[in-house]
């Protein structure tokens, strides 16, 4: 096959609102492994889906070949060779199928024109000869919902080459994988390369992409920063530097707040489930915790662990020096807890519900009178006193939650636990997807309970916000916490260095993966 | 924008108001519209020359048809209650046919008094909770089809326990003993008019406060509409399953004992026919008066044209064989009402 050359002119997308691509330039070669890197909101995973034929209305030009070509529609991707391999591997594969069936289920769609009937043996051979080829030991008869996810992404990319496939983007291929697996992996993308595929491989693990990867392109803001060839000469930190370029977001002022006593202490806590393991944090009253780490660290899984909804395996926490054990989230919320959580439409509000009701869900019982009546003008008299303090831009307290702003939608999730007189807040990602009005209302409303000697833990991918909030952060890297630094150590470089896999030596992240 | 566009413009949005405003009524009140038109309908196709009257629009018929879907009714509020918590429970009808024959042994085998009788009947049947919770709950198989197995497993329950055969005064039981026990007057009184309708509406009256404005109602409501949101705001989601299905058995096993009332007998399998219009009227119900959601009110409604159906489809001498045809086309237009048109 001929090893493909590509080349991105210009490319330029627009979303409702945001400019997500300003004139991005990318190249790339048959045989060439390229790493794509850069913050979140860089522009990465965009760039790539203009490639793959999922961004259709994008504006630039794309050289293939020396050809002009257009790629409007995943089909034209193909067609020109282009395979990705998404992070959500299981969105893309059918679980109660076969490997075999998996791997060559485009053929099995797209080339049945006329044909009626499965060639079982046929296609359990080509399977097998393309799970050869990739050196990759699998069983074609083996139902693809009994794997691993790491043998799940080896079944999409052999569904790749199963095809005539010249170009192979990975979106953060690695994030789940354990350490052998992504050896694995690497292996896998070795031999591609050396048969002419071109691979470009986005992650956010920096530390690893110098074992794979012998070209960069860092990108920033919608634009590409730098492309060069990767070695020990560009070291982890200059990467980051180039990631984050001059420091961006106005600065908010963050208010003096004195610190009380420790009021949440975790020692040890692991889960069943292996997501978050060995954590030892606490809180002071007063006192804004940051949770660093980038997507897939942990940060949600420790929120949803510290609230009852993910079990623990060993591990204790205190609440005021008292030992707790919460099993469920009820338990959590009756010892004073409250999440924020990031999907907020899904875990934070009741879609089809008024105001009113969202905000009195967590405190029912309060309105409750004979019989377990609900008193409705009680009710009403809270949710009103509510809005009127968070400032929630409703029409009325009966108002449907799902025709609420994004950012009020959150105050009413924050006007549910305000209401439920909580002590210890959780926010994981509580600015996703509101507008720089409401994240400065968000912040304020955080403040202000912190003051009141309640205990915040804010968890963030968004370095920026840690810094202009917070009193101590601690930085999480694959499910465990790799760094703890005061506000006045951290800067957004510290941040990207830890949370990306580095350490002093090394990185005490990536030995924390081997051990682990 | 010049102004001959304006002006079009603005007749447009005029239009689209006008329209919006239109199908947010249907929308609402489509479902009573369908019933209305219904029972308007069958008034005038059942004119009778001779008295100049309509045979449909009488008080006797009008009576008849309330009675006829008193028991759907009740059985009807009792899914409605497993709907909240966004389950389906299936067994209604196998739960009604155990209450039926159950209460019926209890008087005719026993000769046990008519509280005894009703309680210990209530308690029977809320069995069926018990494993549909156990199913559901602890082993999370979907409600729906853990339900379909509990009804055939509680349909088996009914026929075993009465020997496969009907249950009848003076009968002769399994054992080979004439059965010396009566079905009480008094109970038989509450199968017949005004008592069982006054029964069906304390007991969707019952549902709709219990619903809307109790604190196990809103919170079934919750984990109906969101469970995850519902149980990362501290509520025990299992725990309301679970009372969610013990009522859906509860009120249940009140139709299965109200038709052992109206017939004085329990027949093999009476409750059985009662599943599918229960589940239409709790279905068509979720539309009436913009809910959205199962309620108690437009249950009810969904009862009322259900049974309006039955009743006017009779009346026109369509043939018995031919009606289900003709109910479930103005079911489905109901249910288009409630699905479609929401949608837009």
């Amino acid at each position: 096959m001929e090893r493909i050359k590509l080349e991105m002119k210009k490319i330029e997308i627009e979303f409702p609102g945001v400019k997500a691509l300003k004139g991005v330039d990318f190249e790339t070669v048959g045989g060439q492994v390229h790493a794509l890197v850069g913050a979140n909101g860089a522009g990465k995973s965009t760039l790539m889906k203009v490639l793959a034929g999922d961004n259709t209305h994008y504006a630039g030009q794309i050289v293939i070949d020396g050809k002009n070509v257009e790629i409007r529609s995943p089909k034209d991707a193909k067609h020109l060779g282009i395979e990705i391999v998404y992070q959500e591997v299981d969105t893309a594969l059918i679980p109660y199928l076969s490997v075999a069936e998996n791997v060559m289920f485009n053929r099995m769609v797209n080339d049945m024109k006329g044909r009626f009937l499965v060639d079982w043996r046929k296609m359990r051979l080509e399977s097998q000869e393309v799970l050869k080829k990739l050196r990759v030991e699998l069983d074609p008869d083996a139902i693809v919902g009994d794997l691993t996810l790491a043998q799940k992404q080896m079944v999409l990319i052999a569904r790749c080459m199963a095809g005539e496939c010249r170009m192979l983007i990975l979106d953060e291929p690695t994030a789940p994988l354990s350490n052998a697996e992504t050896e694995d992996l690497f292996r896998v993308v070795r031999g591609l390369s050396a048969d002419g595929v071109a691979v470009v491989f986005i992650s956010h693990r920096l530390n690893e992409l110098y074992e794979i990867c012998d070209t960069i392109t860092i990108m920033r803001d919608g634009r590409n920063v730098v492309r060069m060839p990767l070695t020990k000469e560009l070291p982890q930190n200059k990467i980051v530097a180039y990631m984050l370029g001059r420091s961006f977001d106005e600065a908010y002022a963050k208010h003096e707040i004195t610190l009380g006593d420790k009021i949440l202490e975790v020692n040890g806590l692991t889960t069943k489930d292996k997501s978050v393991q060995d954590i030892d944090f606490y809180v002071r009253a007063g006192e804004i915790v940051g949770i660093a780490g980038l997507v897939g660290a942990g940060k949600t899984e420790l929120c949803k662990a510290l609230f009852g909804a993910i079990p623990h395996e060993t591990g204790s926490m205190r609440l005021r020096g008292k030992e707790v054990r919460f099993d469920s989230p009820l338990h959590a919320v009756q010892g004073g807890l409250a999440l924020v959580p990031e999907e907020r439409r899904k875990e934070g509000i009741l879609i089809t519900e008024p105001v009113r009701e969202n905000i009195t869900i967590a405190a029912l019982s309060k309105y409750c009178g004979f019989l377990s009546v609900v008193k409705r003008w009680k009710e009403r008299v809270d949710s009103l006193s509510m809005i009127k303090e968070l400032g929630i831009k409703t029409p009325s307290e009966e108002q449907s939650v799902a025709l609420l702003s994004g950012g009020n939608q959150q105050k009413v999730v924050l006007a549910k636990w305000l209401n439920s007189d909580a002590e210890i807040y959780l926010y994981d990602e509580p600015t996703k997807g509101i507008d720089v009005g409401a994240k400065r209302d968000m912040y304020e409303l955080i403040e202000r309970l912190a003051e009141q000697g309640k205990g915040t833990i804010y968890a963030t991918c968004e370095f920026s916000e840690l810094l202009s909030i917070c009193d101590r952060i601690y930085i999480m890297y694959d499910g465990r916490m790799v760094k703890e630094l005061s506000a006045a150590e951290a800067d957004e470089r510290t941040l990207l260095y830890y949370s990306t896999g580095g350490g002093d030596s090394n990185g005490r992240g990536e030995e924390n993966r081997r051990t682990g | 924008m010049d102004e001959a566009k304006k002006t079009v413009g603005q007749a447009d949005a005029g239009n689209d108001e006008r329209r919006g405003k239109i199908m947010r009524f249907v929308k609402k009140w489509g479902t009573l519209l369908v019933t209305v038109v219904t029972f308007v309908f069958f008034s005038i196709v059942n004119w009778d020359d001779s008295t100049n009257s309509s045979l449909f629009l009488t008080t006797d018929n009008v009576i008849t048809i309330l009675r006829s879907i008193s028991i759907m009714a009740i059985i009807a509020i009792g899914l409605t209650y497993s709907l909240a918590v966004n389950g389906m429970d299936l067994a209604v009808g196998a739960t009604a046919n155990l209450a039926d024959t159950f209460v019926m042994t209890m008087f005719v085998w026993y000769s046990m008094s008519i509280g005894a009788s009703i309680a210990l009947t209530i308690l029977a049947c809320l069995t069926v909770a018990v494993v549909n919770s156990i199913l559901i709950v602890r082993l999370k198989i979907p409600d729906m089809i853990a339900t379909l197995a509990v009804m055939f497993m509680y349909q088996g329950v009914a026929l075993t326990y009465s020997n496969g055969g009907a249950i009848t005064e003076r009968m002769v039981r399994p054992d080979g003993i004439h059965a010396e026990g009566l079905v009480p007057a008094a109970f038989k009184t509450l199968g017949i008019e005004p008592n069982l309708v006054i029964l069906m509406l304390v007991v969707v009256a019952f549902a709709f406060f219990f619903l809307n404005y109790t604190k196990y109602g809103r919170y079934m409501y919750a984990i109906g509409g969101n469970p995850e949101a519902a149980k990362l705001s501290g509520i025990p989601v299992n725990r309301y399953k679970i009372l969610a299905y013990l009522m859906s058995a509860a009120f249940s096993a009140i139709g299965g004992i109200c038709i052992a009332a109206r017939v004085g007998t329990a027949q093999v399998s009476a409750g059985d026919a009662f599943l599918m219009p229960a589940v239409a009227a709790a279905f068509i119900g979720f539309s009436v008066g913009g809910a959205g959601k199962p309620n108690a009110f437009g249950t009810l409604i969904g009862a009322v044209l259900v049974g309006i159906l039955e009743n006017g489809l009779i009346m026109m001498a369509v043939p018995y064989y031919a009606m289900n045809i003709i109910k479930g086309l103005v079911l489905a237009l109901a249910l288009a009402m409630t699905y479609s048109i929401a949608k837009k």
